[in-house]
């Protein structure tokens, strides 16, 4: 059994309510923020123990903490990344709706830490009834004196608002969610300034991912150097995986990073294996962004060494050979998947989802979701495959935000590693638009 | 008293070192120098602040990020938003993977816009023709459907044919910033985004005829001067009037003794000096309203100044060499005095003079 973290009293009943999450020792980090540390000693632990933030960049938070300016007289301020719409990754919604407090007691915690007097928390608008239940939860902590003037009689004030988005991927970018909660469209900015320096209404400002922020509690709670030892090395501490697809046991799993992906797969304590009569064929294994891997590189690396979910074994041999862990959103796919149908279906979701500022993106998400659905329904010609791969190489890296590079690097890697699929697409036409085709070539599963 | 001199930062782009004061974005600097070494720009316009950066078409290689830190920059950048550092080290056009970038860009940019230039009232003065010509591929790879948009009316001077539009932002700045309330601005998102009124709303105010001088492409055309001419018949003159409204500072095009148009004066990057208001623009069209000051200094961008578009001022590299391979030189017999323009003195036939900043054979 791994440490748990986050989840520990995921199975109390009535953990969404004040009274049991404070009976179960909730708040009590809050207590030893405000009343034994100083900001910028609560600083120091969370830089202390390593914590890489969870959002998907895996920008480690302490770093992000102290690059904050602080210059007199102006306002600074802490937003909560809630806006969570990576497909496969369901963990913050999951945390929030069920141990909101857990956020809470994060946001008090590294507001307090980065002497910001009014912080936000921006959920994604489709998930109405987890913003009700934050409110909720932020109106029991007030009553319970966490929130609002002079906090424990410490002196500190803070102020939490809850705020819905308006429904786009896109405004999960920290700077086009800055720009949405100022009131704007959600259009990303360029860099720099950053955030740090010019944020929210040109203050400098802290954006954080849920789980990132949800983790302060235990950190000041234990110390940064406990965090630190657990995990591997540079990747510390414990991760919301949020495992679905063709597994017996999908849902949200905390596990603490170095576990093996071959154990994380096939271990009844996680996804329980593939399911019966079934084989593993590819990974996703941070969220549709990140490139795909075909099986014999999902539970070993290229040199045989089994692959483990870290931050670091996961990017193991770049884009060749490796993937990234990103969010965490792990999608497993058996044989009965299609990658060409799979990768249409990713791009089909960048292309509605670019914000259209920037010509590379606005275009190209476009352009390869159109040449993608052509080939899935039997139009394709075998030049298209490397029309994809050009234009997605002339998409990466050349965008103001990194949706752009989300967008390609799945089609990349898809070609990369499934060519001979994209290849039966276009020469058996007839076969593969059948409902359910799918290749079956000699492929390599497990 | 400010006797202290501002230290200034040395940076070398494509192998010119050029001084420029800190805060100089990358663009800037090379505009100093100018020629070819100035990125092409579709959203960045110097005089609306906050623009660029969105159209990619400047992005450039930092080889070196700066005297001090000379490591370089991992992804190329926009030059437009970037600036300066000392001992900064730029590749634009000595940069290979800098010129298939902006070879990309064409591409995309092309996608969703029509190739209609010879119904479009912008072409020879379009900032995407330009770009398309110097950096572009001579075929598109791309088949499937574009996107196209009804023409739309927005108010009695301007319309709006969003199917050209390439999303530049330049004139949603230009209502933000020099208006006193913007009516326009995007709408939707992604390849389905476009400009527009909130239910095609009347632009109506004073100087919103500027949005029609800062659209790179013919997305905003003047209606008082729609498919009237061609502009590399036309004639500008810089002109002036009292006006209680704006400078009065103006280009005034003739074609014969007509007035067909009237714009804003621009510098050498198709950027307007001074705004001008719509009196101006769109009602003074007699030589009577105007003082006349001389004859418009022509850049060599623009189509006016003969020979633009000619095989042999092509240079091979840029990616010219097919367009210059395929392009059979007709000879112009007609008869020009009959369109109401000067014949065109033969000195405009001859090869271009080498530009200062070419490169040594």
């Amino acid at each position: 059994m791994g440490k748990k973290i986050l989840l520990e009293h995921i199975d109390v009943p009535g953990i969404e309510t004040y009274d049991v999450y404070r009976k179960q020792g909730g708040y009590t980090a809050v207590e030893k923020a405000l009343k034994t540390m100083s900001p910028d000693g609560v600083v120091e632990e969370v830089k202390k123990a390593g914590m890489r933030g969870r959002g998907g960049a895996g920008f480690p938070m302490g770093m992000k903490w102290s690059f904050l300016a602080k210059p007199e007289g102006i306002p600074r301020y802490l937003v909560c990344n809630a806006d969570e719409s990576e497909p496969g990754t369901f963990k913050d919604h999951y945390l929030m709706k069920n141990i909101p407090h857990l956020l809470i007691e994060g946001m008090i915690i590294s507001s307090y830490a980065l002497g910001a007097n009014k912080s936000f928390i921006y959920v994604r608008g489709e998930l109405m009834y987890v913003i009700r239940i934050l409110e909720k939860a932020i109106a029991e902590a007030k009553a319970a004196g966490f929130l609002g003037k002079n906090i424990l009689g410490s002196g500190y004030d803070l102020e939490l608002v809850v705020h819905p988005g308006g429904g786009a991927y896109i405004c999960g970018e920290e700077t086009a969610l800055l720009e949405s909660l100022e009131g704007k469209r959600g259009n990303p900015r360029n860099k720099p300034p950053f955030p740090a320096v010019k944020g929210l209404y040109q203050c400098p400002t802290v954006v954080n991912n849920v789980e990132s922020i949800a983790t302060a509690g235990w950190i000041v709670n234990n110390g940064g150097d406990a965090y630190a030892a657990i995990g591997i090395g540079r990747s510390s501490g414990t991760k919301l995986i949020s495992a679905s697809g063709h597994i017996k046991k999908p849902g949200v799993y905390e596990i603490e990073l170095g576990v093996p992906v071959e154990e994380f797969i096939y271990s009844d304590e996680w996804c329980g294996g593939i399911r019966d009569g079934h084989h593993l064929k590819a990974l996703v294994a941070g969220g549709s962004s990140v490139p795909i891997l075909p099986a014999n590189l999902i539970t070993k690396l290229a040199n045989g060494e089994p692959r483990l979910m870290t931050y670091e074994s996961l990017s193991d041999g770049g884009f060749q050979t490796g993937t990234m862990l990103g969010s965490g959103g792990f999608i497993v796919f058996d044989e009965t998947a299609c990658v060409v149908r799979n990768t249409w279906n990713f791009s089909r979701f960048y292309h509605h989802e670019s914000c259209g500022q920037c010509s590379p993106c606005r275009e190209g998400t476009g352009w390869m979701e159109k040449v993608l659905h052509r080939i899935e329904y039997g139009h394709g010609s075998m030049h298209d495959i490397d029309l994809l791969v050009d234009v997605s190489k002339k998409i990466e890296g050349n965008t103001i935000c990194p949706l752009g590079d989300a967008a390609a690097w799945p089609v990349a890697s898809a070609i990369r590693h499934f060519r001979d699929e994209f290849e039966w697409h276009i020469t058996n036409p007839s076969e593969a638009t059948k409902p359910g085709a799918v290749f079956k070539g000699d492929m390599a599963l497990v | 008293m400010e006797d202290i001199k501002p230290q200034l930062f040395k940076v070398t782009i494509d192998g010119i070192e050029v001084e420029v004061e800190p805060g100089t974005t990358i663009l800037q600097a090379a505009r100093k120098i100018g020629g070819d070494v100035a990125p092409p720009a579709m959203c960045y316009y110097q005089p609306l602040k906050g623009s660029g950066g969105k159209c990619r078409a400047c992005l450039v290689r930092v080889a070196a990020g700066s005297g001090k830190d000379p490591r370089p920059m991992p992804k190329l950048v926009a030059s437009c938003i970037t600036p300066v550092q000392d001992g900064m080290i730029v590749e634009n056009s000595t940069n290979e993977q800098v010129l298939t970038t902006r070879k990309a860009i064409v591409e995309f940019l092309l996608i969703n816009h029509p190739l209609d230039c010879p119904v479009c009232d912008q072409a020879g003065e379009c900032d995407l023709q330009n770009f398309a010509f110097n950096h572009g591929m001579a075929t598109t790879r791309y088949e499937e459907e574009r996107r196209t948009f009804e023409k739309q009316d927005i108010g009695p001077y301007i319309q709006l044919h969003m199917t050209r539009c390439i999303l530049c932002y330049r004139c949603v700045y230009t209502a933000d910033q020099i208006t006193q309330k913007r009516v326009h601005g995007v709408l939707g998102r992604g390849d389905a985004s476009e400009i527009s009124t909130y239910i095609e709303k009347a632009i109506d105010n004073d100087f919103s005829g500027n949005v029609i001088d800062v659209c790179p492409v013919g997305a905003l055309t003047d209606k008082t001067y729609r498919f009237k001419n061609r502009v590399w018949f036309t004639k500008p003159v810089d002109a002036h009037r009292d006006c209680p409204t704006c400078s009065g500072k103006t280009t005034v095009w003739y074609r014969g003794d007509e007035v067909i148009r009237v714009t804003a004066r621009k510098n050498e990057w198709n950027e307007v000096t001074e705004f001008i208001c719509n009196t101006c623009r769109f009602e003074k069209k007699k030589t009577s309203d105007w003082v006349i000051e001389g004859p418009t200094k022509i850049s060599r961008s623009s189509v006016i100044s003969a020979n633009k578009y000619r095989a042999d001022t092509i240079k091979p590299d840029f990616q010219k060499k097919l367009a210059a391979a395929t392009y059979t030189h007709v000879d112009d017999e007609r008869d020009t005095s009959q369109l109401g323009i000067q014949q065109l003195p033969p000195e405009r036939f001859a090869p271009v003079l080498p530009h200062a900043n070419d490169p040594e054979p």
